[in-house]
């Protein structure tokens, strides 16, 4: 358990560890909200700054906590500080919290942040688990960036709402694929990243439950 | 009404489906499709949940958060008192202690049913689609005979997308995928391959 490094603990989950790629937590909001880099961008940030203080927080009390309710506890302090991000960005970025709707919310049952409380947090200590919330919370935020490039690139020709590619509508040359800006391209767009990524790393490959045989031999009938 | 009421149900299970429509749910909905009898499993506890939980969180709601909400107090001044923002604190709330009366109320007199939900019934407290359904509840507006309905609809749907994904992925399992697609990649494509066609639902007007 003393393994952890400070720089280990915050860059291993971005792309050795990826929340989203390898530990499959916290996608529901990664499908949802990845249809342009701002929105992607702004949801991030929130679960880096949940994840990071959360973190914090539950493993500050760790000892204090009754292991029997430490579920409840930790759901009070994610849903608290939810609730702060919630308000902060109503306050100082309305439109892009009606953008992102109910997800803000749904940040409290993002299975990364009660995961890593759990998973991390119970058992380290607070600056350790900031820095560990921090690194998971960019680990998504990577993916959720990484998705929202490609759907709003090739979606409607642009990144952060700036033009890249003239789109045909606008007397430009780019056909907009429509795909993507509909939500079932995430699933095709982070299944596919998955492929990439695990073809980097083979180790992470799942094996397969059977094996399938190889073709048999053409013979000639009898 | 009942018109409405049915109309309200059909969109809740197929138009708006939590799963496929609004991906909530997508960690449990991916990491328990294995097989279709833990998948039925699950979906029976997630209706049951959503039916009881979307009607109470709508009771708290207008009983005691909502901007007025607590003139029925009497107490001089209560219907200038908004406490909305404690909103997403005492939803989960709601859903956590749920959650567990309906384990330990299972445990004491259903055990039967108690122990083929196992392990999924505490894994519901922090599924998205049950907490999406009480949001949901409350940007809609629903009035507390909607939100039974809603609960229970939104519910089914999520139900049957999971198992529809498990007999899929039960199939999937003899098929020859690519080495890095094995496993989580191949579920993502069929998912997003599911949730188009879902989408055809989206068209229709209730």
């Amino acid at each position: 358990m003393a393994a952890y490094t400070p720089k280990g603990v915050l860059t291993t989950p971005i792309f050795k560890n990826n929340p989203i790629a390898l530990q499959i937590l916290g996608i529901c909001s990664a499908l949802a909200v990845t249809n342009s880099m701002s929105t992607s961008l702004v949801m991030g940030l929130a679960v880096i700054a949940v994840t990071a203080f959360s973190s914090f927080f539950v493993s500050l009390i760790r000892h204090q906590i009754p292991s029997s309710i430490r579920i409840i506890v930790q759901m009070t302090i994610i849903a608290s500080l939810v609730i702060v991000v919630d308000q902060v960005l109503k306050a100082y970025a309305y439109e892009i919290s009606k953008q992102l709707s109910v997800f803000v919310g749904l940040i409290i049952t993002n299975c990364i942040v009660m995961g890593r409380a759990e998973a991390f947090a119970m058992q380290n200590g607070p600056v350790m688990s900031f820095l560990d919330g921090v690194g998971n919370g960019l680990g998504y935020a990577v993916m959720l960036l990484a998705v929202g490039f490609f759907r709003e690139l090739f979606g409607s020709g642009s990144v952060f709402g700036l033009t890249i590619l003239q789109p045909v509508n606008d007397g430009g040359w780019y056909v907009t694929n429509g795909l993507l800006l509909l939500p079932p391209s995430a699933f095709f767009v982070i299944g596919l990243i998955i492929w990439g990524l695990r073809s980097l790393n083979p180790e992470q490959v799942e094996e397969n439950e059977f094996k399938i045989t190889a073709n048999t031999k053409a013979k000639e009938a009898v | 009404m009942f018109e409405h009421y049915l109309s309200l149900f059909v969109k809740a299970v197929f138009v708006e489906n939590m799963a496929l429509a609004f991906f909530l749910g997508m960690c449990t909905f991916m990491a328990v499709s294995k097989k279709v009898s833990s998948a039925i499993g699950l979906g029976v506890a997630v209706v049951v949940v959503l039916t009881i939980t979307v009607p109470v969180n709508n009771l708290i709601l207008h009983y005691l958060l909502q901007e007025g909400a607590l003139s029925w107090t009497g107490i001089a001044g209560a219907e200038n008192i908004d406490l909305s923002f404690l909103g997403l604190l005492s939803y989960i709330g709601v859903i956590a202690a749920i959650v567990q009366i309906l384990e330990m109320f299972l445990d004491k007199f259903v055990p039967t049913l108690y122990n083929a939900l196992g392990v999924f019934l505490p894994l519901i407290t922090v599924n998205c689609a049950i907490m999406g359904a009480s949001l949901f509840m409350v940007q809609r507006d629903y009035s507390f005979g909607e939100s039974v309905i809603y609960g229970f609809g939104a519910g089914a749907g999520w139900a049957l997308a999971i198992t529809a994904l498990a007999g899929i992925r039960e199939k999937l399992k003899y098929s020859d995928v690519p080495a890095g697609l094995q496993g989580l990649g191949i579920t993502f494509l069929t998912v997003g391959l599911m949730s188009l066609g879902f989408m055809s639902f989206s068209g229709i007007q209730l």
